[in-house]
């Protein structure tokens, strides 16, 4: 596949590899903050390929996981109300809420849809008139452009049973909360790619400039992230602390103007709550007042409550970067993708998820 | 998160901004796509696909950059050892 | 129909009719039917006979096997229920160390399924086992309301004259042992997802699904000693090699990168976030072989059809029971597990 096979050479990964430990002279912990990006590290093994001295943390970069408790809960509850069908993707679907999930939902009878695309679910209402289609928007900067569009095309077409239940977040705020944090220890970020092919990167910026850590904009195959890890700590090593774009081909400073032009319509920025990082203002989206009719928190009650499930589930932690799931006691054990205590383990972009299937605990092939 | 699939874009199709579609070839699966956020795409170009949307075209240049700044590193490195054999390697 | 139907009944007229409750009933209706779509398509002495069991001469050790096929939609790119519900079995048979001869066919048919569709069905069966060398020699049929069975559902059981010179299992399995993959991955799966899951795309994959006998046969015939067979089917590579690793107490190690997938399944893939390790197959297996008869085997397997593509792509180790791990095309390695769950569509 073109795009994608050339950046898994071995000869090129070997070349990065040993270029990053050439230059290495002391211990550097650094974060990524995409799930896609901790997914393709220990799919590939790239932590393996590293020199010891760089530690990789993985961040909160995955929509499903920081969704809070109580938006699971209120989905639930609308797909449970009768001629209403709820429509996600299929990351949402085994998430555990208070009690239960979507997927148990659904054996139970309630209309609960996976779709590929936010338009299919537009798709689903129009063919649906006496059902009220509510479509769960979760994701990061870049499925917000997407979520956009289904509203805003809602609207255009006066589609009345259509509603949105909004979950969407946003990533510089949350970078921020974490080097704020007391004991933060991460020095330099791979920033995550495909958010900035809608964001463009200067709102790192002051961020790098600030915290004086190095930011690399980075994309998702074994080579983006071999160099990244190598600028960012070519920065480190150099005492610098600039945003490098290394995802060129896909990223431009600015970023994608009519995505933006779309978001900025339909939505606002507004507080959100992050599992694992608690409150962050202004780290989420919202609907706008223009399209405010269509939020399903308008048609269908606010949702309040827990953002954390209770329980001895560490993955606040986890999303944190303060362990790493097999660094968690429950971690395999009392902790399986069959019985997850949390939301990393069940979803499929979640740290823990990816550790259990490529790393086992028993062994298997992690380097400590 | 946000998983972003590279695909050529084999025709165009649609007038209206908005819901302009093309069909893009994935390595043999053709789908739909959304190229509102690519209003800049031509037939061929390819761009990478999330959630049935088209949000920036590849840009084929700077697709090799990866590979150029590898030769430089290694450059670099020869050159190195050129002028300091058996320089300790740091780690 | 009409009441007075003597043995020579002239064809069924399929075309608006649709299986009744009493299709299953034991009377008449059932009559014509077995005798309007099955009899003449499984035509063969001992359903002629028309009694309640077969009785075939088996000497020596019998494989015995047996498998449902509750596969939704029916109908796919390349294959269907029945072709699989043939070929599965005498697969099965065939991972035994065994030639498949007999098989058994039940149907479960739902109340309201178009004569036309049992028809097509039944004829795929049909060509399925004589492709295949097997006979269907008994068999059972019942009609459910409307509502369950979800058209049709098939179980077939089938037996084989075991043709190995020595047993064929994971027991024989040591480490060193090469493991072999007849052929390219995740075409079967993808398939019938294209048609059930309404994708909206367009793709020539087509199932895999097809009859691994004759390969197996003549690496036995050969006089490789093979030491171990699995086909892939749920779960796909991943989980044959976990099991077969688990049963024999041993561990694995695979080459990712010389694992075949098609270039569109790869990109199938990719698309919907799914590991071709874990896509299901039909016409695909693995052999575990001495190093010694690496060479041998594959070049027996590369002479026919369904193994043409057949490679090395590992080895058994010393090791956790169970444990399969795959170096990447970069070189690092991942541990390979069994699915979880149902592989859910990942977007992000």
């Amino acid at each position: 596949m073109k795009y994608r096979d050339e950046y898994r050479a071995p000869d090129a990964a070997r070349g990065y590899a040993d270029a990053i430990a050439r230059i290495t002279t002391r211990p550097w912990t650094l974060m990524e903050v995409c799930g896609g990006q901790t997914h393709a590290i220990v799919r590939f093994g790239i932590d393996q390929l590293l020199p010891e001295a760089i530690s990789l943390i993985h961040g909160p970069g995955c929509p499903v996981c920081v969704t809070p408790i109580a938006y699971i809960d209120k989905a639930l509850e609308i797909a449970a109300l009768p001629r209403v069908i709820l429509c996600t993707f299929g990351d949402m679907l085994r998430v555990p809420g208070t009690q239960s999930d979507l997927s148990a939902a659904r054996a139970r009878g309630a209309d609960v849809r996976v779709v590929y695309s936010p338009l299919e679910a537009l798709t689903v209402a129009r063919q649906n008139p006496r059902h009220e289609v509510v479509f769960f928007a979760v994701g990061f900067e870049t499925t917000a452009p997407a979520n956009a569009m289904a509203v805003y095309q809602a609207q255009r077409e006066g589609l009345g049973n259509f509603s949105v239940l909004v979950s969407q977040v946003l990533v510089p705020p949350a970078i921020r909360a974490l080097l704020e944090r007391p004991g933060n220890r991460v020095q330099g970020f791979l920033a995550a790619g495909h958010v900035c092919t809608i964001t463009g990167y200067e709102e790192y910026e002051p961020i790098a400039r600030e915290h004086g850590v190095p930011i690399v904009v980075t994309g998702f195959e074994p080579l983006d992230i071999l160099e990244g890890v190598y600028r960012c700590v070519r920065q480190l090593e150099q005492g610098e602390s600039c945003v490098e774009n290394q995802y060129s081909r896909a990223v431009r400073r600015p970023g994608n103007a009519m995505a933006q032009q779309v978001m900025q319509a339909v939505f606002q920025v507004v507080p959100r709550q992050w599992r694992g990082m608690g409150d962050i203002p202004d780290s989420g989206l919202g609907l706008s007042p223009a399209y405010r009719s269509y939020d399903a928190e308008t048609r269908f009650g606010a949702v309040n409550g827990e953002a954390e499930m209770r329980g001895d589930c560490l993955s606040g932690a986890v999303l944190r970067g303060e362990i790493r799931p097999d660094q968690c006691p429950a971690f395999g054990s009392r902790c399986t993708p069959e019985r997850p205590l949390g939301v990393t383990m069940v979803s499929e972009e979640g740290a823990c998820a990816a550790y259990y299937r490529y790393r086992r605990p028993t062994g298997g092939s992690a380097r400590e | 998160m946000c998983l972003a699939v590279p695909g050529r874009v084999i025709s165009i199709e649609g007038d209206d901004p908005l819901t302009r579609q093309g069909r893009v070839d994935f390595g043999g699966i053709v789908k739909p796509v959304n190229l509102a956020y690519v209003p800049d795409v031509r037939e061929q170009d390819y761009v990478l696909v999330h959630v049935g949307f088209a949000i920036t075209i590849v840009d084929p240049h700077e697709a090799e950059r990866v590979f150029h700044y590898l030769e430089c590193l290694e450059t670099l490195e020869q050159e190195a050892d050129e002028l300091e054999p058996g320089r300790p390697v740091p780690q | 129909m009409s009441d007075s139907c003597d043995n020579h009944c002239p064809p069924m007229n399929d075309d608006h009719e649709v299986v009744k409750i009493a299709h299953g009933g034991g009377g008449r209706a059932m009559a014509q039917l077995l005798d309007g779509i099955f009899r003449p398509a499984f035509d063969n002495p001992w359903l002629a006979r028309q009694h309640d069991g077969a009785v075939v001469d088996m000497p020596g050790a019998m494989a015995f096997t047996t498998d449902s096929y509750v596969v939704r939609p029916l109908f796919f790119p390349g294959s269907d229920i029945g072709t699989m519900a043939v070929h599965g079995t005498v697969n099965d048979l065939a991972m035994c160390g065994a030639r498949p001869q007999y098989l058994s066919a039940g149907f479960i048919l739902e109340e309201g399924l178009p004569l036309a569709t049992l028809r097509r069905v039944v004829d795929s069966m049909a060509a399925a086992a004589l492709e295949a060398g097997v006979q269907i020699v008994t068999g059972d049929l019942k009609v459910v309301e409307r509502g369950k069975a979800d058209g049709l559902y098939i179980n077939t059981a089938g037996v084989g004259r075991v043709v190995a010179p020595q047993p064929v299992a994971p027991a024989r399995v040591r480490p060193g042992d090469r493991i072999l993959l007849s052929g390219d991955l995740g075409r079967h799966g993808v398939a019938v997802m294209t048609a059930r899951e309404k994708l909206d795309l367009e793709s020539a994959i087509e199932s895999d699904c097809a009859s691994v006998a004759p390969p197996v046969l003549a690496l036995l015939e050969a006089g490789v000693d093979v030491h171990c067979l699995r086909d892939l089917t749920r779960g796909g590579l991943a989980s044959a090699l976990v099991e077969v690793s688990e049963s024999a107490g041993v561990a694995a190690e695979i080459r990712e990168a010389d694992i075949p997938v098609r270039e569109d399944v790869s990109a199938f893939c990719e698309l919907l976030g799914l590991d071709p390790l874990h896509v299901a197959n039909e016409g695909r297996f693995i052999a575990v072989v001495a190093e010694p008869d690496v060479a041998r085997a594959v070049d027996v397997l590369r002479r026919y059809p369904v193994s043409e593509a057949a490679v090395e792509i590992g080895h058994f180790v010393q090791g956790a029971a169970g444990l399969v791990t795959a170096s990447s095309m970069i070189g690092a390695s991942r541990v390979i597990d069994r699915l979880s769950g149902e592989q859910l569509p990942r977007i992000c």
